[in-house]
C-alpha cells in the first residue's frame, strides 16, 4: 500500500513538471513547408517561419547597427519619434520598466525605431536616451531613411506607422511593444500603453528565455 | 415638537434623545453651510484629475513622477508656488524655458493646450497642486484667467 502512494505520488509530481514545462510562446507570422532530402535520399521537412530581415541603420552613438548586434539575444522593438506626445512618453515609460527589470541581461536587448526620418537624426537620438535615461548599449535607438523603417514597421514587424499631417505630431503609429526570439521570429505584440498586456510581455519573456534553442 | 415634549416629560431618556436629534440637525446644517467651498473644491480636483489623465499623465506620470529628464516631476511645492502665476501659460501656450525644479534644470518643450478652457487649466491645477504630496488649496478660473493675459 505504502509503495502505491510513493508510486502515486511520483506519478503526479511528474505530471506537475510536464504540465509547467508545455507553456510556449507562439510563432508569429506566415510560415513555409521546406521540402529536403538528405544524402540517402529521404524526404525530410521543416517548417520555415517568417523573421525579421536583415537592416542597416545608424543608432545614437551615428554607428552603423546590422541584425548582428542581435545575434543570439531576444530583444523587444517599438516604433517611436523623439517629438511624440501622444501615446510614445507612456510606451517608454513601460518600457523602461521592462529595461529595469533585465538590465544588464546578455540575452535582452532593446530596440526603438523613430519614425520622424526628418527630424530625429542620431544626435537628437542620443539626447533622447539620455534624457530618458536609457543611453546604453542594451537599449538601441535606430535612425534611418523613410523607406526602409516605414517598409520594415509594416512588412516586417506588422506595425501601422504613416506621416500624416493632420495628427497631433505630424506622424500616426502604433503602440505595439513586439517581441523577438533568437531567430528573428515575432513571439508576441503587446499594447506598450497597458501596463497590464506590459506585465504580460514581462512574463513571456520569462517564458522566452527559458525556452530552448 | 410640542406634543413630543408634553409626551417626553416623565422619561429623561426620551428627553436627552429628543435633544441629541435636535443638536445633530443643527450640526448638520451648519456643517452644510460650511462645505459649500469645499464642495466646490471637490469639484475642481474630480474633474481636474479627468483632464490629468487624459492630457498630463502621458508625460508626468499618474503620479506626478515625472519621465526622466524629458518631463519634470511635478513634486516639487516651492516651484509650484513660486512659479504659480505662470503655470496656466505653460498649459494653455506650451512651455520651452528652462526650469530649475528640485535643483535639476529641465529644458523640454512641453506641448500648449490650446483647447483648453480657463475652467479646466483652473481645475487640472487645483488637482496638481493638492495632489503628489502638494497641498496648496484653491485656484479660481477667474484668476486662471487674468493669468492668461499676462502670459509672455
Amino acid at each position: 500500500m505504502k509503495r502505491l502512494i510513493q508510486y502515486a505520488a511520483f506519478g503526479l509530481l511528474l505530471f506537475g513538471a510536464a504540465c509547467t514545462q508545455e507553456k510556449k510562446l507562439p510563432i508569429y507570422g506566415d510560415k513555409e513547408a521546406k521540402i529536403s532530402k538528405d544524402a540517402n535520399g529521404n524526404e525530410k521537412i521543416d517548417t520555415v517561419y517568417k523573421t525579421i530581415p536583415n537592416f542597416k541603420f545608424l543608432n545614437q552613438d551615428s554607428i552603423e547597427v546590422t541584425q548582428d548586434a542581435f545575434n543570439n539575444k531576444i530583444y523587444v522593438a517599438d516604433f517611436f519619434f523623439t517629438s511624440c506626445t501622444t501615446i510614445c512618453p507612456i510606451m517608454h515609460r513601460n518600457m523602461r520598466t521592462i529595461y529595469d527589470k533585465y538590465k544588464g541581461n546578455p540575452e535582452v536587448m532593446f530596440l526603438s525605431h523613430t519614425i520622424d526620418f526628418k527630424y530625429d537624426k542620431p544626435s537628437v537620438l542620443k539626447k533622447y536616451a539620455k534624457k530618458l535615461g536609457v543611453d546604453v548599449p542594451q537599449w538601441q535607438f535606430l535612425y534611418g531613411d523613410k523607406k526602409e523603417v516605414y517598409g520594415l514597421a509594416e512588412k516586417d514587424y506588422l506595425v501601422a506607422v504613416q506621416e500624416d499631417s493632420a495628427a497631433t505630431d505630424g506622424y500616426v503609429h502604433q503602440g505595439w511593444l513586439v517581441l523577438v526570439d533568437k531567430h528573428k521570429r515575432i513571439r508576441g505584440a503587446y499594447d506598450g500603453t497597458k501596463p497590464e498586456e506590459v506585465e504580460k510581455l514581462k512574463s513571456d519573456m520569462d517564458i522566452l528565455l527559458a525556452e530552448k534553442n | 415638537m410640542k406634543s413630543q415634549k408634553s409626551k417626553v416629560k416623565s422619561i429623561s431618556v426620551k428627553k436627552i434623545v429628543v435633544y441629541t436629534f435636535f443638536l445633530a440637525a443643527v450640526a448638520i446644517v451648519i456643517n452644510a453651510c460650511q462645505s459649500a467651498s469645499e464642495i466646490e473644491m471637490a469639484k475642481y480636483l474630480s474633474n481636474g484629475k479627468d483632464i490629468y489623465v487624459a492630457r498630463c499623465q502621458n508625460c508626468h506620470g499618474a503620479n506626478g513622477e515625472g519621465l526622466g529628464e524629458l518631463a519634470p516631476p511635478l513634486t516639487d511645492t516651492v516651484f509650484l508656488k513660486a512659479n504659480k502665476q505662470k503655470i496656466a501659460c505653460y498649459i494653455k501656450n506650451g512651455a520651452n524655458e528652462p526650469m530649475e525644479i528640485h535643483g535639476k534644470t529641465y529644458q523640454e518643450k512641453m506641448p500648449a493646450f490650446k483647447d483648453l478652457h480657463d475652467i479646466d487649466i483652473a481645475q487640472v491645477m487645483v488637482y496638481v497642486t493638492n495632489s503628489f504630496g502638494n497641498q496648496q488649496g484653491m485656484y479660481t478660473y477667474e484668476q486662471v484667467a487674468k493669468d492668461l493675459q499676462n502670459c509672455k
